[in-house]
């Protein structure tokens, strides 16, 4: 399981311009990571295609730090 | 009549990422030969366009800055097209956008900023560009743009987007009109829903996208191929008897009662 965190960390790196360093499990995409809401949108998208699920409206409104991320998608996949 | 854009020059304005509509155009005139030019809004697009550009290894392409909310930004980006390339042959325009809050729940309840901004920068700048460009199109051409089925019908959320679309249309039919006399031909693309980041924006996009899976007549969600080569259609020659039309390109879904 610990590789959905380097998976979602590789996007996250690669979306955002961050360091690897920075993004831990509470890092939020916005406060932390300088996410903008576009950003998040498209973030949301590379997850849906890495992961091959589809996050709803709602469910992507919940997904506020990285954790929330890697929790919520690992409950999908489960 | 071949399908080769050898020799031809378009601007292609509104590429966001690889998803984008507009660079799936892109690619499409790329294959036939065309040299690109390509504009972005705000820095935050830049890079992502960059890198884009980068990977079709074309360095007669060229990027650059036009907001088209900016009427200074528009004559400067098209004074720099005419310095660099002299005459074009064509624009696509893959530019809308509306706050957020206002692609959810009610159409009325967009407000008066709302509206104007969804229309400035959806409708308005269609013709905006048109005009700047006919200076470059001195050899005719074609201006292709990009609408939606929410701009001639109801459809859930898109609300003040779809109002912008019907501005976009009737924009299409007078630009036409207006520049038919200088073999300049203007049509839009109505696109079945197709994931972009503008599109992730409506309200419950994934459900818009199912219900085109199971009831459009080709049983299929349109795709950015499918778009960049009815445009390439429209670019080329193949469609030099088509002004002020909108081509839907969207698996047949808009003939549907509902």
């Amino acid at each position: 399981m610990a590789d959905v965190l380097e998976r979602v960390t590789k996007i996250i790196v690669d979306r955002l311009g961050v360091e690897e360093s920075q993004v831990t499990l509470e890092s939020s995409f916005k406060e932390d990571l300088g996410a903008d809401s576009l950003d998040v949108v498209e973030l949301v998208m590379e997850l849906e295609d890495e992961f091959d699920m589809e996050i709803s409206d709602e469910e992507a409104e919940k997904i506020v730090t990285v954790g929330d991320a890697v929790n919520y998608i690992k409950s999908r996949l489960s | 009549m071949q399908l080769s854009l050898q020799g031809k020059t378009y601007v292609i304005m509104g590429v966001a990422n690889k998803r984008s509509i507009a660079w799936g155009i892109a690619r499409a005139l790329h294959a036939a030969g065309a040299r690109l030019i390509f504009t972005y809004a705000g820095e935050r697009f830049e890079n992502e366009v960059k890198k884009l550009v980068a990977t079709l290894e074309d360095d007669t392409a060229l990027v650059l800055p036009c907001d088209v909310t900016k009427d200074e930004e528009i004559a400067s980006c098209f004074a720099q097209i005419k310095e660099k390339v002299g005459v074009i042959h064509g624009v696509a325009h893959c530019i809308a956008f509306a706050n957020k809050e206002h692609l959810e729940g009610e159409y009325m309840n967009v407000d008066r900023e709302g509206f104007l901004l969804a229309h400035n920068i959806s409708a308005y700048s269609l013709t905006a560009v048109a005009k700047a460009a006919k200076e470059l199109m001195t050899e005719g051409g074609s201006i292709v743009t990009l609408t939606y089925l929410g701009g001639e019908r109801v459809v859930q959320n898109y609300n003040v987007m779809g109002v912008a679309k019907a501005s976009l249309e009737a924009s299409v039919k007078y630009l036409a009109n207006d520049l038919g006399k200088y073999g300049i031909r203007v049509n839009a693309i109505s696109a079945g829903p197709i994931r972009t980041l503008s599109a992730k924006g409506v309200g419950d996009f994934n459900s818009i996208l199912k219900e085109i899976e199971e009831r459009a007549p080709l049983r299929r969600t349109t795709t950015q191929e499918e778009v960049g080569d009815t445009a390439l259609f429209l670019f080329s020659d193949l469609s030099r008897g088509v002004t002020g039309e909108i081509i839907h390109v969207d698996s047949g879904y808009h003939i549907l009662a509902r």
